[in-house]
């Protein structure tokens, strides 16, 4: 690492021009969906508001004075890192994107689409393991080689850095939870390990934060991060459990509930 | 974990409900003594605990985050299993608050004897004598053990009979 602290930003903000790009563009094209498959079935309410949050909240860390003040401050940098790679990321899923692609689309080119979400390669980067793995490994490689220093120096290392925090995140959310449809949804079993995987590496890399401050961060500054990033992401993480487990508790519904109470209050069972 | 069949099972054996029983209330029991009591209480309301006190190892250090990952995966789970319970058939509450009780008692004398001794991951509270800390902590752990074994005894399904030592 290199003891270069404060390297001032390098010409044009790129990232806030794409992130200004990729916000306009993902709020036109769910827009354009409503309004394609607006003649079917109503599309539940809550599906499009979690979809518009998710994008302020990836606005919220990627333009404006949070993503202004990430530059100096890691405790900013943190709030910016958990709204991009794991609210934002959850809110996306919520709101069903595929679901209304597949809605929105005429018939032969929603099963081009499904076809697609079915190939091989899709279904590797897909994967909970794979995603948590590019998810996880993002991270240390982030915050434990210069790979930190370098993205606040260069603007096109950062905006990759960026990309690849929300892209996995979201990889990772959509290979756990959701209710779009999943080409190859691995078993309960495998999600709840790389769920409860994922969130002691994250929770480790923290508290490895909290001793460990990035090069040119302050030791007081790195430990409100690792704090922030604990707890916070603990937030988000309970809130994934919650949604892969009643998604375990909706699939195994009995078939026919009221004859197994009946039988059990009358003695027959 | 259970697929459509094992479901079906559930539902049919009353064993199977029963052992469902147990595991939620000792997921649950663990899981609460985990997370919530060792983050409201020890963390946020007494402040024994520290976030990290610097003194741990690379092992230790993973250890603790996986507890912390699987004491709030068992809570959730454990709450799901209840509810999976409870919609099949009445719920035995003396044998739920029973487990609990033992998972509770189970999980604070692992994490009195294997992370605060063995592991050494963090210590009860700092700069004072542990020894007394120790002693309480880990003989209160024990009484929460055997008091949730004996309900858990004594709450057995099937035929009754006198309750010995647990």
């Amino acid at each position: 690492m290199h003891p270069h602290e404060h390297v001032p930003a390098a010409g044009p903000p790129l990232l806030t021009v794409v992130a200004v790009v990729a916000l306009v563009v993902g709020a036109a094209a769910y827009a354009a969906g409503l309004r394609a498959a607006r003649a079917r079935s109503p599309w539940p309410a809550r599906r499009t508001l979690c979809w518009y949050a998710g994008l302020a909240c990836a606005g919220a860390a990627t333009v404006g004075p949070l993503a202004e003040a990430s530059r100096s401050s890691f405790t900013a940098h943190m709030a910016g890192h958990v709204l991009l790679g794991m609210l934002t990321p959850l809110l996306l899923v919520l709101a069903a994107p595929v679901s209304l692609l597949l809605r929105a689309l005429p018939a032969a080119r929603a099963r081009r689409v499904s076809a697609a979400l079915r190939s091989p390669a899709a279904r590797v980067v897909g994967h909970p393991v794979v995603a948590g793995l590019l998810a996880a490994g993002g991270l240390w490689l982030l915050y434990t080689t210069g790979l930190f220093h370098r993205a606040h120096a260069s603007a096109p290392v950062g905006l990759v850095v960026h990309a690849h925090v929300l892209l996995a995140g979201w990889l990772l959310t959509a290979s756990l939870v959701g209710p779009d449809p999943h080409p190859s949804r691995a078993t309960f079993r495998v999600r709840a390990i790389v769920l409860v995987g994922f969130v002691a590496a994250h929770s480790v890399l923290a508290k490895w934060l909290y001793a460990h401050p990035p090069a040119g961060v302050s030791a007081a500054d790195a430990r409100a991060g690792a704090q922030l990033m604990y707890y916070a992401g603990d937030v988000v993480d309970v809130a994934l459990m919650v949604l892969l487990v009643s998604g375990w508790y909706a699939a195994t519904r009995p078939r026919d509930l009221a004859p197994a109470r009946v039988r059990e209050r009358t003695g027959l069972a | 974990m259970a697929g459509r069949d094992a479901a079906a099972d559930v539902t049919d054996d009353a064993g199977a409900r029963d052992r469902r029983t147990v595991l939620s209330g000792v997921l649950f029991g663990a899981g609460v003594a985990a997370s919530i009591v060792d983050l409201f209480v020890f963390h946020l309301g007494l402040q024994w605990h520290h976030f990290y006190d610097l003194s741990t190892t690379q092992v230790a250090l993973a250890a603790d985050g996986v507890f912390h990952a699987v004491g709030w995966f068992v809570t959730v789970w454990g709450l799901f299993l209840l509810a999976d319970v409870r919609r099949r058939a009445e719920v035995s509450w003396a044998r739920w608050v029973g487990a609990v009780v033992a998972g509770l008692g189970g999980f604070q004398l692992l994490d009195g004897v294997l992370n605060h001794k063995i592991l050494g991951i963090h210590q009860i509270r700092y700069e004072v004598d542990l020894l007394v800390y120790d002693v309480v902590w880990i003989g209160t752990a024990v009484v929460a053990l055997v008091v949730g074994l004996v309900v858990l005894r004594r709450a057995r399904p099937g035929r009754p009979r006198p309750a010995g030592p647990a």
